[in-house]
């Protein structure tokens, strides 16, 4: 597996822009003749989409859901960074990219932050232009807040809505594409395979969830944009539906994955309440802003009631510990921290697994109503789901899987060791290292589909000629067969358990030992375990009904499959990364005071996997990353 | 908490339907509407039978993707809330459930509970959108938009297009879901342009996917769980009448 990354020649400003220039474009009377695959349609997806298709050339586009709409992207809540400084605070491209590069621990590759931050600008600017009604100030002109990780105001947002409004604008770009033609859209629709022909990506064969049929797609370039893989832990902040299947079949057609186990653990969810528990909810990070987390100081106060435990007998362990960043400390610290305390066995609520988030000195400096137009929203959501009103007693709190920096890995041009098949959004590696900031992701989502891929894709397109593959050729009808067998097998699974009953027993696994800290010992029962559940699901999957209707069983089955073999694969990463380094935390590599220890002498690389075959062990590769506009720091936000 | 569960049950489109009674004990009420349905259909699947399909994805009320009718009101009787974020401490312990799908004619029965729900999709289709090629906008901070505006166009934009508007009218109308989108957009000033043919398109597309008409029942808002105010609709209405007049004039 080559991984040439081609990042552009000159200084770091340039490159970018010497990389447009010298970028080959398509014509366009050929852009016409281009078939372009999009699986997704989230932010990545639909802006991808939405572009290519006012570009001229023909796309088919593909989501699991039943409108675009709702792709997964709709449930970000807190904010998108850009470069504006429309504050006045100092902010700048530069700190935007250094601020991202550090947050990621310096894990990610200095060439595509900087291009992220360049982009960052245009997309506050096209998001507006379509209307998404971002927060304003009284003057009219848009508001900001401040962000984890972050000392500069520079987070863009509406309400706790922002997911939904920018996804909401893209999704209106987009369905004026499918007006006039120029993308067709294809909903309950499920990737279940890549075609890659002489190497080349060159179409999809799905599953329609509604009726059961399966097809084949073919283009001259394929698209994943299929979001992130955090359901490996069953539970997660994730939508239900968010898989690994797109990315993990193309990985097992030659894509190379890169740092499955880099998983960001979010540190203000909403705890567990109990095992009806589908999934976790977020509460977004903008809290922090204005909410105070601690816990009692004493184990023995913590059965009791907030409000019985004075002043001086709270520890606000993150002020404590991180006093120039405090509550708005970075994700992975605010969660280890919070994992700490109730290890110490000073969590608070059910089960000892919570922290408080506490909003009662921000109601006091600047009263319930401002709270409330800040967070009135998620007052309520908190309010529906644990019956307690956040305005009187402290919110609880506890981390949880929240995103994926892991995914398929991509060169500058955001194409994957396939050519022909591009990543773009939370489903490739790329922008956020070990660790993403808040409010990046979006940001990543949206640059990758409006600003970059319709670029750099030109570079391939202008390397074949229009016109893709025969949909009945071997080739096609090969990886067709393969899935229906694939498929074939599940349906005639008449074992004794769900999926569902499988899914909850791996994200057991992933989280208690590669979850928010791991060990050599622990990871490889891990993998012994997770092997073992594979071998039972292998013969004890039950699912009902068959497979030419809508079967969400089926669906599910498929999805837990792949996510068995994928959640090996994350254990080996983590396994294999002898150091501990943004969301991931090797309890070998830790200081006396429990500070991570990165190790940069033998781990400044990506970690990029090759499939070998089934029950064979993948190959570990390395991309070197190369530091030449940062320095290499510890990372400190003390 | 034990629940009499009474569920529609639909093979497909072509299938008539029925409803199927079913016993569910041990329910936790900290558990949401659809994980109490996820507990039925784990119980179903241990006695050999077909669980039953809804369509679910955020799970935190924003997707819109959910729906049911739950004893007759869409999204269930708690005001504001999607089923899946209605949570089983609104229930009594012993409670008889009716569980069905959405129904109107624009929303056909894809099986069980789950529903077609694109004829929205043709509505955005129509109109929807503000007409921007990807890089050519101006600088963000170039056109002021006063914050009373911005609000309301906000207010507005949360719709979630779960169509519990619908659902719930008498006439399967989808007029608080038109008038949301057109309203959101016509209320920002990078909306003026093209707002006269967005509301005619967009009406146009509305009737022609077979919604019904608005009679100003107000059932759709009372059912919104983005509580989408029915002041949209007026706004609709008078913005529709512009159009049509500055289109006679023409
Ligand atoms: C609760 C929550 C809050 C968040 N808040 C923020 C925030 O405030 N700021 C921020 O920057 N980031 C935030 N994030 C992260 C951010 O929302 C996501 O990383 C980002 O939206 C991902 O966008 P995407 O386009 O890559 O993928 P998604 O939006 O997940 O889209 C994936 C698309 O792929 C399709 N798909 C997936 N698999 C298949 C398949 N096999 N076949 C066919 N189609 C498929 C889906 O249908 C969907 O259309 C948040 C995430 C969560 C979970
Ligand atoms: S107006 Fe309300 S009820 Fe209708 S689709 Fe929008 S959010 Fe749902
Ligand atoms: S499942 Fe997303 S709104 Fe209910």
């Amino acid at each position: 597996m080559i991984l040439d990354s081609k990042i552009p020649e000159g200084p770091l400003a340039d490159k970018w822009e010497n990389h447009r220039f010298s970028s080959k474009l398509v014509n366009p009377a050929n852009k016409r003749k281009f078939k372009i695959i999009v699986v997704g349609s989230g932010l990545a997806g639909g802006s991808a989409a939405a572009t290519l298709g006012e570009l001229g050339y023909n796309v088919d586009c593909f989501c699991y859901q039943d409108t675009p709409r709702r792709a997964h992207s709709i449930a970000a809540q807190g904010g998108i960074n850009g470069a504006k400084n429309y504050q006045n605070d100092g902010d700048s491209i530069h700190r935007l990219f250094y601020d991202t590069i550090k947050g990621g621990d310096f894990r990610s590759r200095e060439s595509n932050v900087h291009r992220l931050a360049q982009n960052s600008v245009n997309i506050i600017d096209q998001c507006v232009a379509q209307g998404v009604p971002f927060a304003r100030e009284y003057g009219g002109l848009l508001a900001n807040r401040s962000f984890g990780g972050a000392q500069v105001s520079r987070t863009f947002y509406a309400r706790g809505q922002t997911g939904q409004q920018l996804l909401l604008g893209a999704y209106s770009a987009l369905s004026r594409q499918i007006a006039t033609g120029q993308v067709k859209m294809h909903v309950r629709q499920e990737m279940l395979d890549l075609i890659v022909v002489d190497g080349h990506a060159k179409g999809i064969i799905t599953r329609n969830l509604a009726t059961g049929e399966m097809k084949v797609w073919t283009a001259d370039a394929v698209l994943l944009c299929t979001g992130g893989y955090g359901n490996v832990y069953y539970l997660s902040t994730n939508a239900i539906g968010c898989n690994v299947t797109a990315n993990f079949r193309a990985y097992r057609r030659g894509a190379g994955f890169a740092n499955p186990c880099f998983t960001q653990i979010h540190p203000t969810c909403i705890p567990v309440a109990g095992d009806h528990q589908s999934k976790l909810t977020l509460m977004s990070e903008s809290l922090r802003n204005d909410g105070r987390v601690w816990v009692p100081k004493n184990a023995e106060d913590a059965g009791k009631a907030p409000s019985e435990i004075p002043e001086d007998a709270r520890d606000y362990y993150l002020e404590r510990k991180y006093p120039s960043f405090g509550n708005l400390a970075p994700r992975d610290i605010s969660s280890r921290s919070a994992k700490e305390a109730c290890d110490e066995g000073r969590g608070v609520g059910p089960g000892g697994r919570g922290v408080y988030l506490d909003f009662e000195d921000s109601i006091n400096r600047l009263g319930e109503n401002v709270i409330s137009e800040r967070y009135g929203n998620l007052f309520e959501m908190y309010e529906r789901i644990t019956g307690e009103n956040a305005y009187q007693r402290p919110m609880r709190i506890y981390p949880a899987i929240h995103y994926t920096m892991g995914g398929l890995w991509v060169d500058y041009n955001l194409m994957s060791t396939i050519p022909g098949c591009f990543v773009l959004g939370e489903a490739n590696f790329s922008d956020h290292g070990a660790n993403r900031l808040g409010a990046s992701a979006l940001m990543q989502g949206l640059s990758d589909g409006y600003f970059v891929l319709p670029y750099t894709i030109g570079n391939y397109l202008t390397t074949i000629s229009p016109g893709g593959i025969d949909p009945e050729g071997a080739a096609a009808r090969e990886t067709l067969e393969s899935v229906k067998e694939r498929v074939g097998q599940m349906v005639s699974a008449k074992g004794k358990r769900s999926s569902r009953s499988y899914h909850k027993e791996l994200g057991n696994i992933m989280w208690e030992y590669a979850g928010m800290a791991r060990s050599e010992k622990g990871l490889n029962k891990a993998i012994g375990e997770i092997q073992d559940l594979r071998d039972d699901f292998n013969k004890n999957l039950l699912v009902t009904g068959h497979g030419e209707e809508l079967n969400m069983e089926l669906e599910r089955s498929g999805r837990v499959r792949d996510f068995l073999d994928f959640g090996e694969l994350l254990c080996r990463d983590a396994l294999t990364r002898n150091e501990s380094c943004g969301g991931h935390f090797r309890e070998e590599y830790q200081t006396a005071d429990g500070e991570a220890t990165r190790n940069d002498e033998d781990f400044s690389h990506a970690a990029v996997w090759e499939y070998k075959g089934d029950g064979e062990t993948p190959t570990r590769h390395k991309e070197d990353l190369e530091f030449e506009n940062v320095k290499l720091a510890v990372r400190s936000y003390k | 908490m034990k629940l009499f569960l009474k569920v529609w049950k639909q093979e497909g489109p072509e299938d008539e339907g029925h409803f199927e009674s079913h016993v569910l004990d041990g329910v936790s009420e900290d558990s949401s509407f659809l994980e109490m349905l996820d507990q039925l259909n784990e119980q179903l699947l241990g006695e050999g039978k077909e669980p039953i399909a809804f369509d679910h994805d955020c799970r935190e009320g924003i997707c819109g993707t959910c729906s049911l009718n739950i004893n007759g009101y869409a999204h269930g009787l708690e005001n504001s809330t999607t089923t899946c974020q209605l949570h089983m401490r609104k229930f009594e312990d012993g409670d008889s459930i009716t569980v069905e799908p959405f129904r109107a004619k624009a929303f056909p029965v894809v099986k069980d509970l789950v529903v077609n729900r694109s004829a929205f999709d043709k509505i955005i289709q129509a109109g929807g959108f503000i007409t921007v090629r990807t890089g050519s906008a101006p600088d963000g901070n170039a056109m002021p938009v006063p914050k009373e505006n911005a609000d309301l166009a906000m207010d507005a934009a949360q719709c979630i297009g779960c169509g519990a508007c619908v659902a719930s009218c008498k006439n399967a109308s989808a007029m608080l879901f038109t008038s949301a989108k057109a309203g959101h957009l016509n209320m920002l000033p990078q909306g003026q342009a093209e707002k006269d043919s967005r509301v005619l398109n967009m009406v146009a597309a509305m009737d022609e996917a077979g919604f019904g008409n608005c009679r100003n029942y107000g059932e759709c808002s009372a059912a919104c769980p983005k509580d989408i105010s029915l002041d949209y609709i007026a706004k609709l209405n008078r913005d529709y009448a512009k159009a049509k007049i500055k289109k006679v004039f023409s």
